[in-house]
């Protein structure tokens, strides 16, 4: 990896965000081909995952249960390229978060397992007891010759002195635009140094020349969805009040609802149905677009020519902006324990991670990638997220900590914003006083203490 | 006597599918029905319905749902009649219609459903054939957040286009069930096709309509895939929901709620169907 990337080190990463796109057609029971989450039988496709094939080479049979590369063509990508050179027969089933956590937890309970390797975000593998997962620790070290940051590790054990997970791979949010929508930018904007008000003249901009909407973000909500809470938890509350759940009905949350309601004049009416801002910035419909990096990729390759990337504007308080972490754990019923430490170990090799980084656009954690020539697409992308974290007003966000299971609910109580304050056209005040409350409940409940970019607590977060 | 010399037999025979239906349906149905009535510490409590009825999503999805319940059962009811009768009357090559029709029963719910994207959405083909046609001068955003009666008109179009060939399927078996000789009596006695329809075939097709109306009822009360597919988050439906709790919002106390409630919608909807179209031998009883 160049060095450009190294200074998008990641410093406090975390995400639940579930990636989704093409799924089974009804609903939980039918989006699980390849695992029986509840009933423990093996799954699909791997009928003696149970038991190491001695027949198998190098490190035997392996399943691996993902909840990142869960659109197909990531999931190929993974299959096909990424672990071609792997020694040993991994069947590789992406799955969407509900599903993945009810199979790791039924296994566990049922004290016996088929999942060989699990494949998730930081904040995947919170929500779980740590008893599910073996300790890594001993991989840990082995590994950090590698060049893994050391908050990353850090990341990775959770607050135990275990270590869950061994980091993975990277990612984070950035902004792409259709070249045509250039011309229309604000006189004097720096489209590497916009601020979120820019965003909106420039979205006013277009639809005067043009009468489109061509402003966009996923806000499709739902599982497989769009990402818009992340858009709220890391980018527009720390941009706009420097905070996310103290902050959360501030005078500053405020101004900012009124900003998006504003500027959603000039977003297009269909953004409630976009889950991945490539499709709709690829087709034209949107010109300018927030999106995660994996979940744009696609438009900046179809045409690196005609598209731009660059980092997320910033709001009164700086730049807030969300890197995202996904890890590798190793079930604590994992049938092939050994083989999974194998194919830990062939993942994080710098070379398997350029690979990684060409094939599904996530970045290396590790030192020592040389990707060489990149493709134009990733190229513009790794700019944009250089430039994002190198920015000297950065807000970084880390994603909910400490929420366990009541992560969901957490989402809920942006999106029910979003649907009452935007959607709705509601009084930010009045609708933030009523989900303040329900923020708070799910504080309480989780007892979660506050994580940057809120100051410390003593104790359960509290809502200002 | 005859119940006497079969003895146990029949009973023995029935066990196998009782069985089944209790293992995998009956008892799933009362645990999630149970769920619905737990909090999330799993105590015995209304916590989970009452979060279901605050909930600001509970009434967009409650509206949305008996909308479609409204229109589109009876647009369907009235197209799987028409083709029904096409396919079973005796002209020429009107066997082949069946299969037509019920070509979109071999595509999922959800690929219904962007396929219907796909003609709605602002770069969609209903756009560019109106744009071709100069009827039109810049796309219209029928699936635009608010615009909720083109939203539910894709829904209603989508569900009618995908389904209705299942509510043809039971009709046409209930058809062929209808002696020739009632139509040829009707013929003799001079009735119109309309009077045959009205006074021969609708009331002979009873059962067959009976069932085709639970059916179909609730299955509009779980639709969700072709919903998820066109609407986004623009409009929702009591299944969506109940799949967001479970999958997003990781509660599966309020999603059982939710399922509950689709569950003694769809009950209250059979009951109401069995009184208001009783069968003849149900009549006669």
């Amino acid at each position: 990896m160049s060095s450009s990337a190294h200074d998008s080190r990641l410093r406090i990463p975390a995400l639940i965000a579930v990636l989704g796109l093409v799924l089974a057609a009804c609903g939980p029971a039918a989006t699980s081909p390849g695992t029986s989450p509840a009933d423990g039988s093996p799954p699909a496709g791997s009928p003696d995952a149970g038991s190491p094939d001695a027949g198998s080479p190098g490190a035997g049979r392996l399943f691996m249960l993902s909840t990142q590369f869960e659109p197909i063509t990531e999931a190929e990508g993974m299959r096909n390229t990424i672990l071609a050179d792997f020694d040993g027969d991994v069947d590789f089933q992406p799955q969407l978060g509900g599903p993945f956590s009810d199979a790791l937890n039924a296994q566990h309970q049922a004290g016996s397992g088929q999942i060989d390797i699990a494949g998730g975000l930081h904040g995947d593998f919170a929500a779980f007891d740590p008893e599910v997962f073996a300790d890594l620790s001993d991989l840990a070290g082995e590994l950090a010759e590698l060049g893994i940051p050391e908050n990353f590790l850090e990341l990775g054990r959770l607050g135990t002195d275990k270590q869950i997970y061994i980091p993975w791979m990277q990612a984070t949010y950035i902004m792409a635009a259709r070249s045509e929508a250039l011309e229309h930018l604000p006189e004097g904007a720096d489209i590497n140094s916009l601020t979120w008000q820019q965003v909106t003249e420039w979205g006013s901009n277009i639809t005067d020349a043009t009468g489109g909407q061509r402003l966009g973000f996923p806000a499709r909500l739902g599982e497989p969805g769009g990402l818009i809470h992340r858009f709220f938890q890391g980018y527009a509350y720390p941009s706009f009040t420097g905070g996310v759940n103290t902050t959360f009905r501030s005078q500053e949350a405020v101004e900012m609802w009124e900003w998006l309601q504003d500027t959603w004049q000039y977003v297009n009416p269909q953004a409630t149905s976009y889950s991945h801002m490539q499709e709709p910035l690829q087709t034209g419909e949107v010109w300018v677009a927030w999106d995660h990096t994996s979940r744009l990729i696609e438009a900046l390759k179809a045409d690196p020519e005609n598209m731009v990337a660059f980092p997320s504007p910033s709001g009164p308080s700086g730049l807030g902006f969300m890197p995202v972490l996904a890890g590798l754990a190793i079930p604590a019923t994992a049938p092939n324990p050994d083989g999974a430490r194998d194919l830990i170990r062939y993942l994080l090799r710098p070379e398997t991670q350029v690979v990684t980084l060409q094939t599904n656009a996530f970045f290396p954690v590790v030192e020592g990638a040389d990707p060489g020539e990149l493709a134009p697409e990733i190229q513009l992308e790794l700019d944009a997220v250089s430039k994002q974290s190198a920015a000297d007003n950065t807000v970084p966000s880390l994603l909910p900590v400490g929420l366990g299971e009541f992560g969901g609910e957490y989402t809920k109580a942006f999106h029910d914003s979003f649907n009452a304050i935007i959607l709705s056209a509601g009084d930010p005040a009045d609708v933030l006083e009523r989900e303040a409350a329900n923020l708070q409940r799910v504080l309480d409940q989780a007892e979660a203490a506050c994580w940057p970019p809120d100051p410390p607590s003593d104790g359960v977060c509290q809502v200002q | 006597m005859r119940v006497g010399r079969l003895g146990w037999a029949p009973y023995a025979l029935l066990l196998p599918s009782l069985a089944f239906l209790a293992f995998f349906f009956l008892m799933p149905m009362v645990q999630a029905f149970g769920l619905g009535f737990q909090d999330r510490a799993g105590n015995w409590s209304l916590a989970s319905i009452q979060r279901m009825l605050g909930d600001v999503q509970f009434r967009d999805a409650l509206f949305t749902t008996s909308a479609l319940v409204v229109f589109v059962i009876p647009i369907q009811f009235v197209l799987a009649m028409s083709m029904a009768l096409i396919v079973n009357s005796r002209l020429a090559g009107a066997g082949l219609w069946l299969y037509v029709y019920a070509l979109p029963l071999g595509i999922s719910e959800l690929a219904a459903g962007i396929i219907w994207f796909s003609i709605f959405t602002e770069t969609g083909w209903l756009n560019s054939v109106l744009q071709q046609f100069g009827l039109i001068d810049s796309p219209f955003l029928f699936l635009g957040h608010g615009n909720t009666f083109w939203i539910i008109l894709a829904i209603v179009l989508a569900e009618a286009w995908r389904a209705t060939a299942i509510i043809m399927i039971i009709l046409v078996a209930g058809l062929q069930s209808i002696p020739r000789d009632y139509l040829e009596a009707a013929d003799v006695y001079g009735a119109t096709t309309w009077q045959k329809v009205r006074r021969v075939i609708l009331p002979m097709l009873r059962p067959a309509l009976q069932v085709a109306l639970i059916l179909r009822t609730i299955l509009a009360f779980q639709v969700f895939a072709t919903v998820i597919a066109i609407a986004g988050a623009s409009a929702t439906v009591l299944a969506a929901e109940a799949y967001r709790w479970y999958g997003l919002y990781r509660d599966v106390h309020v999603a059982a709620s939710y399922a509950g409630l689709i569950l003694l919608l769809s009950l209250a909807a059979t009951i109401l169907f069995l009184w208001l179209l009783p069968t003849q031998e149900e009549q006669l009883a």
